[in-house]
């Protein structure tokens, strides 16, 4: 193989992105194998890699590891640019926003848990948001609402667990 | 199960689980209410083309790009009784009548919502 004539110089931040990065699109193309009762439903188990990172490494990071994830995400699932990749930027957009802010919660009280749930329900809300007002405008939307709720509600809190669980474990490089 | 995990949720998690166990509670309650409605909206495209009180019976005739549509109001409740389009997803939806229950014709772009007494609900406020 001819040597590229072209170098990007990279950090060694950089590599440790792109490494947590690669985790969560594998995570992220594996749940999208599978089917789901509800378009939207599904355990969003990548964003158990965005609060780790947030966590370990600080919300610059993790929200490199969220954007990188959904775009590089949709390139492999054939999705970049569709209503998929939309609904997923806005939902990792809103969730990250959340995250941003409630990262300030006082620790002692608020662990990784609490954080997940949050997040959870701000991905939810991007999602029905653009669904909302570009997808479907409709009034109608609002009846499932609901069940995505008690979606967000159970997967963020599973894993909110998972992730307490991971961080316990010493941070990787 | 968590013992075995040997997680500790702090005193702020179980508020969060707790406040929006609530909040899943109340979303349910409010949107998924079984009042029984009082009024149709009907839209054709984007816009409003009128709302009609459903205490009465009432024949619909509205014109689609497909055709012409068929609305029939009765005592409470409403359906599409014919419909130009091929799939009749609107007709087989068969009659409504609890408050924020819809039936939309694609094909022929016009939908049918039903408001109950007061509007039980504001579109997306959670």
């Amino acid at each position: 193989m001819t040597r590229s004539t072209i170098s990007i110089q990279t950090t060694k931040a950089d590599h440790h992105i792109a490494k947590l990065t690669a985790l969560a699109i594998g995570l992220h193309v594996l749940e999208a194998m599978f089917p789901s009762p509800l378009p939207g439903v599904k355990p969003g188990i990548a964003n158990i890699v965005t609060l780790y990172v947030l966590v370990q490494y600080g919300f610059g990071t993790a929200a490199w590891v969220s954007l990188l994830r959904v775009f590089a995400s949709s390139l492999l699932l054939g999705q970049f640019l569709t209503p998929t990749f939309v609904l997923s930027l806005s939902g990792a957009l809103l969730s990250l926003a959340i995250l941003g802010l409630a990262q300030y919660l006082p620790k002692q009280y608020f662990s990784v848990i609490t954080l997940s749930i949050l997040a959870a329900f701000a991905h939810i809300a991007g999602q029905l948001l653009i669904v909302r007002l570009w997808l479907i405008p409709h009034a109608g939307v609002s009846y499932l609402i609901p069940i995505f709720a008690l979606a967000a509600l159970v997967f963020g809190l599973i894993n909110g667990v998972i992730c307490a669980q991971l961080i316990k474990k010493p941070a990787v490089n | 199960m968590l013992n075995k995990l040997k997680i500790k949720p702090l005193l702020g998690d179980y508020l969060v689980i707790i406040a929006s166990a609530i909040v899943v509670i109340f979303l349910f309650k409010t949107l998924w209410s079984n009042a029984p409605a009082s009024q149709l909206m009907i839209r054709q495209g984007n816009k409003v083309v009128g709302t009609y009180d459903l205490n009465q019976s009432r024949e619909l005739h509205l014109h689609g790009p497909l055709g012409e549509s068929h609305i029939s109001i009765a005592q409470g409740q409403v359906r599409f009784k014919q419909s130009p389009c091929t799939n009749q997803y609107c007709v087989h939806q068969g009659w409504l009548k609890l408050a924020g229950q819809v039936a939309i014709c694609l094909p022929n772009q016009i939908s049918l919502q039903l408001i109950g007494e007061n509007k039980p609900y504001d579109s997306l406020n959670y």
